[in-house]
């Protein structure tokens, strides 16, 4: 119960952030951060539909993640989302078109591994 | 056009995105654990769960994270965000050591300071790589 509970979370987290990365790059910089423009930078962003996908991904992310933390440890659970990272990357590089230099493959590795290693 | 020094706006953010992603997740787990177990497809039961104020305050808190990061994802990559904001583990599991005394093995020290060898690489990349041109890919 608890991988297949893992597997739901690594599924949306992963889809979910990359919607919204996708979504708020679509929007552009946010600049202002006055209540008024942050009030229609919020009308803009529930009518993307990369924002709203990625909102309804991450919902399915969270409620897993209610559940397995109520019968997993903590320590468990935050861990075991690690291989978000590498999807995640690989994401980036090819939708995203981000520029994943060397030194940024190898601390995304190394972050993946080091949260790996917390689930010992 | 941005330079490969992170603006004090994207230190900032990062920060924030870090901080309530730690404390966020620290009630919700502390909530959760006087809740019970909760494994259903019905939401009534997390719904019920949302009334307990360590669970409600770590979701507000949650809420407050996801949005601080679409923000910094507004100008910032995916693969320069989420890396950076790791450090969260690396302060969920000292807070584990030093609030909750909480055993450290040497593999979470080992996992540890991985963490940090990777943000620091990462933190020293250029934070936006793709701005215009993905301004541009209508799909």
């Amino acid at each position: 119960m608890r991988w297949l509970l893992v597997w739901i979370i690594v599924l949306a987290t992963t889809a979910g952030n990359v919607l919204q990365a996708l979504g708020m790059r679509h929007h552009g910089e946010i600049h202002d951060f006055r209540p008024g423009a942050l009030g229609r930078v919020a009308a803009a962003l529930v009518q993307s539909r990369y924002i709203v996908a990625s909102v309804f991904a991450m919902a399915i992310s969270f409620f897993a993640f209610m559940a397995l933390v109520s019968i997993a440890e903590l320590s468990f659970a935050v861990p075991a989302t690690a291989s978000t990272y590498i999807f995640e990357t690989i994401f980036a590089k090819y939708l995203l078109k981000e520029r994943v230099e060397m030194k940024r493959w190898v601390g995304v590795l190394l972050v993946a591994a080091g949260v790996g290693l917390l689930t010992i | 056009m941005a330079a490969a020094a992170p603006r004090a706006k994207t230190r900032v953010f990062t920060a924030i995105v870090i901080a309530t992603n730690v404390l966020g997740n620290s009630f919700l787990s502390r909530g959760m654990q006087s809740v019970g177990e909760l494994v259903s497809l019905s939401p009534i039961p997390y719904i019920r769960a949302l009334f307990n104020p360590w669970v409600a305050l770590g979701t507000s808190l949650l809420i407050v994270w996801l949005l601080s990061t679409m923000a910094l994802l507004s100008w910032a990559d995916l693969s320069y965000v989420l890396p950076v904001t790791s450090m969260a583990y690396v302060l969920v599991a000292l807070v584990g050591r030093f609030v909750l005394h909480e055993k450290v093995s040497w593999a979470h020290w080992a996992g540890i300071l991985l963490i940090m060898a990777g943000v620091s690489l990462v933190g020293s990349t250029n934070p936006n790589t793709a701005g215009s041109r993905c301004r541009g890919m209508q799909t």
